[in-house]
């Protein structure tokens, strides 16, 4: 069935096509004939943010947490420019997300018209892939290949740039139907390669599994599988950042978080490993530390569904290009027809070994009977959330990190954060997507005081959508992460990493419409994170906690993993030049 | 438990010095790409060069099936063999690709380049480049009393070869086209 209509009703009818229930937006003049037919319909929600960027991280957070892309509308020029970040964001860190931009009229492209830029110029090195459709007939088709993009190989984020013209112009629609374009990368991973791996699984005699985000864009059925593989070996388990929650914090295998401030274990456990089994993940940088001491004695496998992943960083022995969960399947499927083998005597060795290792005890901290720790903020936060439906975005610095450290996720597209870019700002508006599409749930944004700050007025979205968020501010009054690499690197030299002259965060709370708490005393934050938890409307949280707490454990810049810092007593001259011109 | 007990020096290598396990040898290699002819697909492939710090030393372009607007790229490039290796899995994630084929390992293959040459001379002079230009079996495409432009293809070398035997002849400009190249054989 095809039909007759303009662009404008082409896009709300290729949305609704392709199950879309939300997009997060932004009008402008390059996008009334798109908005004029939003405002004629009621099948799909229109979130109306305050800030392009805050579009874009808000349907990351409603993709992470879903599964489904996250779709936003924005106009030309700067609201094609602002959702840049975002983006960027999303590329990096392997988000689903169709982005449409309107553009100024066809005939006055490269006039430099009012509200004009190059979008799908700008956005061609953070998009999986972008569009400019000149041709209202070719308009549906686009959208539906978009998604198709968007969602198949390694997720991301794509853009369709959508001339006014276009939008005003009728054209024939057309249906959307199982994509016939070239573009279908293969799920199913080599048998070879993955008979090679499960040979290496019952001989291994120091396994480690190393899991990242990949696991979760494969879907809840890949974490399934992972779990079966984990408990039916009894190998250990750790994950990036990017993939917690794939495996259960709870799980007896769980070694925590790898990486630079990783666990000790985990990263132990991946330096003196004799089979790595990377599982979605892709050796970043924050992981590996140094390159030519990581995890010297290893044979590595890695599975990702994209092929440049493979050798990018480091050099693998079994590559296995495909999808997780089908290579998962056919991992278990192999395994189990040879007999379910393990090593099981030298296994029993490595866990001995490992348990040492955790003895280690690397969170501690020491505690303070006066100001708030924030290590102490976030187990309070665990401890009177856990059971609970919940959600945590976070924003970036050392609450994030501390939040990956003190909190457990026991199910994936529970944790929602900035891995690969970083972003700064991320978290509330991501925490808005979230309770966007769990209305339910409680979704806690874990902040600095300097990264809420960059995205704050999402709080009137918050507001005007009654989205209970949870915005728990942990107020150290510096840029944490920055101020802890000028105590280790810079001579203490503190330049520009204090939060001068900050809002009043409860009255801030207030002007938003929403709900303002302060918290000093540790004796007073039980109480105060249950008024934040029960009441029912989003809170802003002012934690103030201790000023010059820095986040260990720490893998400094250059260093090899079994070269981590526990503590403050390690950081003198940890970081050599080498490692100082790095990030 | 200190964790500094690491030998002075040890840690030169950033992470950005990421490939131990490599050979540093550049190597050259001949690289075609069969992209659906969309615009924006040369800028994909380029800006893909430039973005990520690759080399390009020629480049050529044009739509070879005019009914499944298909494109033909040809990259000449320099790197070490993991670079190359990056450089064919990162041209295959675009998607508009639908071929990458690396000549120099799938080869032999042929490599033809096409220029150009401009020779503004008198006398002797005049006489040499013509015996030259037919040694290389350069065409003679334009001439006036004081100048030659000569076409010629062959592989790069053979023209820089020629490039070089003409400029003190008198070659003033050269126009070259960069590789086209297609492997041998069926």
């Amino acid at each position: 069935m095809t039909r007759e209509m303009t662009g404008a009703k082409m896009v709300v009818q290729a949305l609704k096509d392709q199950g879309v229930d939300t997009v997060f937006g932004y009008p402008g003049g390059a996008v009334l004939p798109i908005y004029d037919e939003i405002f004629l319909q009621n099948d799909i929600r229109h979130i109306l943010v305050r800030h392009e960027q805050g579009a874009v991280h808000a349907a990351e957070g409603y993709a992470r947490s879903t599964g489904k892309p996250g779709v936003v509308l924005v106009t030309s020029g700067p609201g094609a420019t602002n959702a840049v970040t975002g983006l960027t964001d999303a590329l990096l860190d392997s988000i689903p997300l169709v982005v449409l931009t309107g553009q100024v009229p066809t005939f006055m492209i490269g006039s430099d018209a009012f509200q004009e830029a190059d979008t799908v110029g700008i956005t061609r090195p953070c998009t999986k892939h972008n569009w400019l459709v000149k041709d209202t007939d070719k308009l549906a088709a686009t959208i539906h290949e978009a998604f198709h993009v968007a969602t198949s190989g390694r997720p991301g984020p794509v853009l369709i740039d959508v001339p006014k013209d276009v939008q005003f112009a009728t054209g024939t629609y057309q249906p959307a139907k199982p994509s016939a374009s070239h573009y279908q990368p293969p799920v199913k991973g080599d048998m070879e390669e993955i008979t090679e791996l499960v040979a290496a699984i019952e001989a291994a005699e120091r396994p480690v599994f190393y899991t990242g985000g990949g696991v979760i864009n494969s879907g809840p059925g890949a974490s399934q599988l992972l779990r079966e593989l984990v408990e039916a070996t009894g190998f250990p388990i750790t994950s990036t950042l990017m993939g917690l929650g794939a495996y259960p914090a709870s799980g007896k295998q769980w070694l925590g978080m790898l990486g630079m401030h990783g666990l000790y274990e985990a990263n132990m456990a991946m330096h003196d490993c004799d089979l790595m089994i990377n599982i979605g993940a892709r050796f970043d940088d924050r992981i590996t530390g140094r390159i030519d001491a990581f995890s010297p004695n290893s044979t590595k496998a890695h599975i990702d569904i994209d092929p440049s992943s493979i050798n990018k960083v480091i050099r693998v022995d079994i590559p296995i290009v495909g999808d997780v969960g089908h290579v998962l399947e056919d991992i278990l499927k192999v395994w189990k027809s040879r007999g379910r083998k393990t090593n099981t005597e030298a296994l029993a060795k490595w866990q001995a070994q490992i348990d040492d290792w955790r003895k280690v005890k690397c969170l501690t901290y020491t505690p303070s009977a006066t100001t708030i720790k924030p290590q102490y903020a976030l187990e309070r936060l665990e401890a009177l959330t856990k059971g609970m439906d919940r959600y945590i975005t976070t924003e970036v610095g050392q609450h994030q990190m501390w939040a990956a450290q003190f909190l457990g996720f026991e199910d994936p597209n529970r944790w929602m954060t900035s891995g690969g870019l970083g972003t700064m700002g991320y978290g509330t508006p991501a925490s808005i997507g979230v309770q966007i599409a769990h209305p339910d749930a409680l979704v806690v944004n874990v902040a600095g005081e300097a990264s809420w700050l960059m995205n704050m007025q999402e709080m009137g979205t918050a507001t005007q959508y009654r989205l209970p968020v949870k915005q728990f501010i942990l107020n150290n009054e510096r840029l944490g992460m920055v101020r802890q690499w000028q105590e280790l690197l810079h001579g203490e030299r503190y330049s520009h990493s204090w939060s001068e002259a900050l809002p009043d965060f409860v009255k801030l709370a207030e002007a938003f419409g929403a709900k303002g708490i302060i918290c000093s005393d540790s004796k007073d934050l039980d109480d105060a994170i249950m008024e934040m938890i029960n009441h029912d409307g989003p809170v802003i949280f002012d934690c103030l906690v201790e000023k010059h707490e820095n986040c260990f454990p720490m893998i400094p810049s250059g260093k090899a993993h079994n070269e981590m810092l526990l503590g403050d007593a390690d950081t003198q001259g940890a970081i050599q030049a080498g490692g100082a011109v790095l990030v | 438990m200190s964790a500094l007990n690491i030998k002075k020096g040890s840690t030169r290598h950033s992470a950005y010095n990421l490939r131990p396990n490599f050979s540093d040898v550049e190597e050259r290699h001949t690289i075609t790409v069969l992209v659906e002819n969309e615009p924006g697909v040369l800028a994909r492939v380029i800006g893909l060069f430039a973005g990520r710090g690759y080399n390009i030393d020629s480049l050529t372009v044009a739509e070879v099936d005019h009914t499944g607007h298909l494109s033909r790229i040809t990259i000449v490039t320099t790197g070490t063999p993991q670079v190359i290796e990056q450089i064919k899995a990162q041209l295959g994630r675009i998607v508009p690709v639908h071929e990458v084929t690396d000549l120099t390992v799938a080869g032999p293959f042929v490599e033809r380049e096409l220029a150009i040459v401009k020779v503004v001379s008198d006398g002797e002079k005049r006489v040499e480049a013509l015996r030259l230009a037919d040694i290389f079996r350069a065409k003679v495409v334009d001439s006036t009393l004081g100048s030659f432009i000569f076409e010629l293809t062959g592989s790069p070398d053979k023209i820089d070869a020629f490039a070089d035997l003409m400029r003190p002849l008198g070659l003033t400009k050269i126009a070259r086209t960069g590789v086209a190249a297609l492997l041998r054989g069926d």
